[in-house]
């Protein structure tokens, strides 16, 4: 063999070796991305980034925290009672409404500091959120840190306003149970129609039947999400609203009926896949014995196919769970604890889709929604690992 | 006491129609969308660029986008994916890091299209500095869409019997030789059909492309791989959810997202086609 050839030979070679290790390469820098970002989470500030808290020198609260903060300057908290402090009403001020009276306009933190003193000076209730730049000296004023967002914070907090000014909210825990109730409603709207159109698939449909709906249920499956959204906007959401006269039909349930149309090729493939993955022999024994066709597709063929059909389910459980498009479209995207299906809710994805474009990259924001794929990502592996693990263990058996 | 007879007829009824369902509910989701955008659809719609807020005019800077990320992204992944597959079938066969690697491209393949989205634009876009461009949309969606080629790869090398393989390596001919004289060729139609799959997918996809490549309107088509585009999945959903007019711009919607479906009816059409084709071309062998 010439050099040139066995050079040739050897750099395709090395390219199949090279590509061969893409996905896993993907995998991992995906996890190193994600999770470096979304983690930095909790190293950025409670209050926004370049800004600070600071109360009257003699001010005898002890702390505050981001909660506390935001409530004070929405009007919630109104005395320093409430917060551990001594009784007095609490003044909260905003750098801004220095510039708004029609005053000078000068920004220069030199003319600016001096004002922000003398107000805090003569203002003892006073708490002010100021830009780093323009904080007073510490003889008027006490710097209030509220310390780094906490992952309980993140995990149990009940609010998500990542908008909120002086200290924005990641609490996800209404996204994460918004993803959660609309994935597992779409899930149960889904199994009895994808295992029913499995079982008849494989089972009853003739082979004509099935050269034709196996094509159907594929073309179902390539359908884009934003099409099912847009579909489940004009029409679905419209009619839900009627049925359940709300006001509103952008909803849970919207969301979930979307989502299950959407699982169900996922769940009929594999189900179908599953109940003929039972071997003839059984079948055919069942019969043999005298029991009817019914008798044999309850008896033998779904125990047999248990494992897959539980492995179809939580593979369309990950789909569900992972949808964007859709479900961004048809559930009305309110942030709030859901309560009932007939609510609008907003689920993980559909936040990230809905906020990334507005989030300053590295802010705090920013890796709130980063930590949210962290947790979209973990699950939908976990997930799929199941589900391999399920299909793997039923496989040996089948054979 | 009902008879087994009378059991047997009510069960399978029932599965019947939930059959039966399925189709239904796919004529209904298809019926509806070309009903509704046949009357939208015509030739100044596919080749104008959109006026008034996106209520008047066409789609066509979208469908050249959603072009050039589809050309892109396969150029990307296409090679990439089919060597991988290669690699994973031809030289590791069924040893533990073939399985590793299948796990992998199995899990890669189940990651939402959000978190896509979310690594391009910190890695493309950001990290390599390549800004919201095609070439940023592309390898997001090449990412994306990587898995479904090396499974159809390996398993389209899968399906050709080792006889052939045996009977090129007696001939003298290397492994390698093999691979790309013998395998390869017969394997081609496959990967090819995976290939078709492939464009339906990415010209469908639009959480992925949301933050690396895409533009709520531009004023003239991309110049070149660093420009912004605009995209048909995308246009969809922002003309069907925001925007001065949502109302104006619903014959608009309706049209784009029957484009949409056009794509994947015919992607699916021609790959059903690829693969009677092959079936034929085998048997006859």
């Amino acid at each position: 063999m010439k050099w040139t050839r066995r050079l040739a030979k050897h750099t395709i070679e090395g390219l199949f070796t090279l590509s061969g290790g893409v996905t896993s390469l993907v995998v991992f820098l995906i996890i190193a991305f994600l999770f470096r970002e979304g983690f930095g989470l909790f190293r950025s500030p409670a209050v926004e980034r370049g800004y600070g808290l600071c109360v009257h020198a003699e001010n005898a609260v002890p702390t505050l925290d981001a909660g506390q903060v935001k409530r004070i300057f929405d009007g919630e908290i109104t005395d320093w009672k409430e917060v551990g402090g001594r009784p007095g009403a609490i003044v909260p001020f905003r750098v801004d409404d220095l510039f708004t009276g029609g005053g000078a306009m000068d920004d220069d933190p030199a003319s600016v500091i001096p004002r922000v003193e003398a107000l805090i000076a003569r203002t003892p209730g006073i708490i002010a959120f100021l830009h780093a730049d323009y904080l007073p000296g510490t003889k008027i004023a006490r710097h209030l840190s509220l310390g780094n967002i906490t992952p309980s914070d993140f995990f149990t907090g009940r609010e998500w306003q990542p908008a909120a000014s002086p200290s924005p909210r990641f609490g996800a825990l209404p996204l994460i149970l918004g993803t959660l109730l609309v994935s597992l409603a779409a899930i149960l709207l889904a199994l009895p129609l994808g295992i029913g159109a499995a079982i008849y698939l494989s089972e009853l449909a003739g082979a004509r039947m099935r050269a034709w709906m196996k094509p159907t249920i594929e073309l179902l499956a390539g359908i884009p999400s934003v099409v099912y959204g847009f579909f489940g906007l004009v029409v679905l959401a419209p009619l839900i609203q009627k049925t359940f006269d709300l006001p509103v039909g952008e909803s849970a349930l919207t969301g979930s009926l979307v989502l299950a149309i959407m699982a169900l090729p996922t769940i009929i493939t594999l189900a179908e896949d599953a109940t003929r993955g039972v071997p003839r022999a059984q079948r055919e024994a069942s019969l043999a014995l005298g029991a009817t066709r019914w008798q044999t597709i309850c008896r033998v063929v779904l125990p047999g196919a248990s494992s897959g059909i539980a492995a179809a389910t939580v593979l369309g459980i990950g789909r569900a769970v992972g949808e964007t498009m859709a479900v961004l479209m048809v559930t009305g995207n309110a942030a709030v604890l859901p309560r009932s299906l007939l609510e609008p809710v907003r689920t993980i994805p559909a936040t990230i889709a809905a906020e990334l474009g507005e989030a300053p990259a590295g802010g705090a924001h920013y890796r709130a929604l980063f930590l949210l794929g962290c947790i979209l990502f973990a699950v939908t592996m976990a997930i799929n690992l199941t589900a391999e693990l399920m299909t793997a263990r039923s496989r040996p058996k089948n054979i | 006491m009902i008879s087994r007879k009378t059991k047997q007829r009510v069960a399978f009824t029932t599965f019947r129609l939930l059959g039966l369902a399925v189709v239904a509910i796919l004529g209904w989701i298809l019926g509806f969308i070309i009903y509704r955008g046949a009357g939208a659809i015509n030739w100044e719609f596919l080749t104008t660029f959109p006026r008034k807020g996106m209520t008047d005019g066409g789609i066509l800077p979208a469908i050249v986008g959603t072009l050039y990320l589809v050309l892109g992204s396969l150029a990307i992944a296409f090679p990439v994916g089919v060597m991988s597959g290669i690699y994973m079938r031809e030289y590791l066969g069924d040893r533990w890091l073939a399985r590793v690697i299948r796990v992998m491209t199995n899990n890669l393949g189940g990651i939402p299209s959000i978190v896509f989205g979310l690594f391009g634009m910190a890695l493309f876009v950001r990290a390599f500095g390549f800004g919201d461009s095609i070439l940023a949309g592309s390898c997001t969606l090449a990412l994306l869409v990587l898995p479904l080629i090396i499974r159809s790869t390996e398993e389209a090398l899968r399906a050709i019997p080792d006889d052939h393989r045996a009977g090129s390596r007696a001939l003298g001919a290397g492994k390698l030789e093999t691979i790309l004289r013998v395998t390869l060729p017969v394997a081609m139609p496959n990967i090819i059909t995976g290939l078709i799959l492939s464009v339906g997918r990415v010209s469908g996809e639009t959480a992925p492309i949301l933050f690396t490549a895409v533009a709520y309107s531009m004023p003239k088509l991309p110049s070149g791989i660093l420009d912004q585009v605009m995209a048909l999945p995308y246009h969809l959903y922002v003309i069907a959810t925001s925007g001065t007019d949502i109302a104006g711009a619903r014959p608009k919607a309706y049209g784009t997202a029957l484009v949409l479906v056009i794509i994947v009816l015919a992607v699916n059409l021609l790959a059903t086609a690829t693969r009677a084709c092959i079936g034929k071309k085998t048997k006859r062998d």
